[in-house]
């Protein structure tokens, strides 16, 4: 053993109550650090995994039509010229030749899977009443790779062929049909196509259970009146939280629009930003005051072995040695700290998530007690410790070893 | 390589007939300017190997002043040092601290072991100082030292376990188990009773005639001092005499 780390643990063992009273001062500090972290964390991939579990992580659309001058003339049609600018109607519209597109996306690095889609707004029809719905027409398999469905059918099944359509759960109630029903579907345009109802979907979000009919690719093509197959591509990307750096660069790729969930969904984003700084905050000045106890105590201790400093420097200890003796102490009491903490950290969590729950028996609050967060506070709980060591253990290794001997 | 060794080992023995400790000149100031106040005037002492020195002389005569400096603790403001055939005066902090480490063993007053060590502990650190870190015949070598001075028992005690006696024993024991050429004791009995005072003096001697040891003590007690082979007197910074013991007597 070396002779820091062996001083260390004497002197360590020693003070053991006063060392034990600070270690569970830094516990209490990192099991403060873990518990939020582990909530905020856990809502905060809540949140991000309700808002992606619903939409690709990139729509790739075409171009948006750009407005063109109305041009005007003097009758004599001697001067030309622009009248205005008119912003055109963006209606929805196919991607020619999207499966070159498909091709080129894949090649961008990052992208797991990709699925050609023909979405549009319609009608749903049943006696009376009309609904206002998203028309959803893709490959079961490929939308399946891209934007999960299966898991969320709650009745039937998610097979869509020839007139099959699997509509929102909130829709099928305003509509009052069940699985087997028919129902007609179209736009203001045309009378469109019958359906039968082959499964119900709940996509944990209300604005798509009210909205959502799934349907082949071909069916949306015909009940939008579309001229081509597809109208987006949504793109799967493996990295949810580089989506951004995809969809540029599909956006590059294609020459088309691209947009990423982060674009979409910018306000959350920036909420959770403003979030994530609030939580480094309280980490930082809950480190700050561990570091702060650590240091007391250990600038308390120099002072009292003031003449033990003296003579292992007068036997031959060098200032060097010195200073990692009262490191080592720092870091072990860090380490120490944060195991305590680590454990009391976690079992707060679990004890919450028992207590507050959902009304469906679901935990109110997510957390997220990973094997990395708990590494995290081990790690800087370890370095505050170093750090708060830093000030007493420079003291220790100045001190002049005749004087500290004859005084103390 | 055998060459090597033959050549060191000639120089060991050419060392050996010099003194452990020259001191030429030594002057000791504290204080700068208006405030400067000379402690050491030219102090001029030899130490041979194997000699066993008290340093006298009234409290405040500068004798503490003169064992930090010998003991490496504290620079001097003039005069030279030479230690174990070496000058230190080139040497900055670290090898000062490491050459005091090899050559030097200390024993204060007040025993000054490590109160978080066990006994054989303490007597390890020299060693584990000097090589880093703890290996295993650390151990067994801190026993044999022990057993020598009558504290086979007393391995895993706290020095709060151990008498004033033990504990000074333990000292003894820790400053010369690094074999070092030189022991210096800063009134090593001052805190004993008389009873343990002979024991303690009669351990160092012991150690002194059978290992060859030079040890410099400073003390107040007569009785000490007269066992000595030689008596340096300081008064007021100087060494007012230097003659062997039973001059002084």
């Amino acid at each position: 053993m070396p002779l820091g780390w062996f001083v260390a643990l004497r002197f360590m063992w020693e003070q053991r109550s006063q060392n034990a009273l600070m270690a569970t001062g830094v516990g209490v500090g990192v099991a403060v650090l873990v518990f939020i972290s582990a909530l905020i964390g856990g809502l905060q991939t809540s949140l991000i995994e309700r808002t992606t579990s619903a939409q690709a992580h990139v729509v790739v659309t075409p171009l948006e039509l750009e407005g063109r001058p109305i041009l005007e003339s003097e009758a004599d049609g001697s001067v030309e010229y622009v009248r205005r600018v008119e912003r055109p109607i963006q209606r929805v519209r196919s991607i020619p030749d999207y499966q070159k597109h498909e091709r080129n996306i894949a090649t961008v690095s990052g992208v797991q899977a990709t699925a050609p889609v023909a979405a549009g707004p319609g009608l749903a029809v049943r006696g009376a009443t009309e609904r206002a719905i998203l028309v959803m027409g893709a490959d079961a398999d490929r939308l399946e790779s891209v934007i999960p469905i299966r898991k969320n059918i709650v009745g039937g099944t998610y097979g869509v062929n020839a007139s099959d359509v699997v509509l929102g759960v909130d829709l099928a109630t305003d509509l009052g049909v069940g699985i087997g029903d028919r129902v007609r579907l179209r736009t203001a345009r045309d009378e469109g196509q019958l359906f039968i109802v082959r499964g119900l979907v709940d996509m944990g979000n209300q604005g798509l259970n009210k909205t959502w009919a799934l349907m082949t690719l071909r069916n949306a093509q015909t009940v939008l009146g579309l001229g081509g197959p597809s109208t987006a591509i949504y793109v799967r990307v493996r990295d949810l939280y580089a989506a951004d750096v995809a969809a540029e660069r599909i956006g590059r790729v294609t020459g088309l629009t691209s947009r990423s969930w982060m674009e979409s969904n910018a306000q959350l984003l920036t909420a959770l930003e403003s979030q994530t700084a609030s939580t480094t905050m309280i980490r930082f000045f809950v480190i700050v005051s561990v570091a702060i106890g650590i240091a007391s105590v250990l600038v308390v201790s120099v002072i009292q072995r003031s003449r033990e400093i003296g003579i292992l420097r007068a036997m031959g200890t060098s200032r060097g040695g010195i200073l990692r003796v009262f490191l080592i102490q720092g870091a072990i009491v860090g380490l120490l700290g944060s195991a305590v903490g680590c454990g009391m950290g976690a079992g707060l969590s679990l004890v919450f998530q028992a207590a507050v729950r959902n009304a469906d028996g679901s935990p109110l609050f997510p957390f997220a007690l990973t094997p990395g967060l708990f590494a995290t506070s081990a790690a800087i709980a370890t370095f505050a410790g170093v750090v708060a060591a830093i000030v007493p253990a420079r003291r220790a290794a100045r001190l002049d070893p005749a004087e500290a001997i004859r005084h103390g | 390589m055998a060459e090597q060794a033959s050549v060191t080992r000639e120089a060991e023995r050419e060392g050996d007939a010099r003194p452990v400790l020259e001191l030429q000149g030594i002057v000791k100031e504290f204080g700068t300017g208006a405030g400067r106040t000379r402690v050491l005037h030219g102090i001029d002492l030899q130490v041979a190997p194997g000699e066993l020195i008290a340093i006298i002389g009234p409290s405040g005569s500068g004798k503490s002043t003169l064992l930090n400096i010998i003991g490496l603790l504290m620079p001097a403001t003039e005069g030279s040092l030479r230690l174990a055939g070496q000058d230190v005066a080139a040497m900055d902090d670290a090898a000062l601290t490491r050459f005091r480490g090899e050559k030097i063993g200390f024993v204060f007053q007040f025993h000054h072991l490590i109160s978080g060590l066990s006994a054989a502990e303490n007597l390890m650190m020299p060693l584990i100082i000097r090589r880093g870190r703890v290996t295993d015949d650390m151990r067994d070598r801190a026993r044999a030292a022990l057993v020598e001075v009558g504290l086979g028992s007393k391995m895993d005690a706290r020095p709060g376990q151990m008498s004033g006696g033990e504990q000074q024993r333990v000292a003894v024991a820790r400053a010369l188990i690094g074999n070092p050429p030189l022991v210096l004791a800063d009134e090593p009995t001052g805190n004993l009773d008389t009873e343990n005072s002979e024991k303690i003096f009669d351990l160092m001697r012991s150690y002194n005639k059978e290992r060859g040891t030079a040890i410099v003590i400073v003390t107040h007690d007569p009785r000490i001092a007269d066992r000595c082979d030689r008596i340096v007197r300081v008064v007021d910074g100087r060494i007012e005499a230097d003659a062997p013991a039973e001059v002084h007597t």
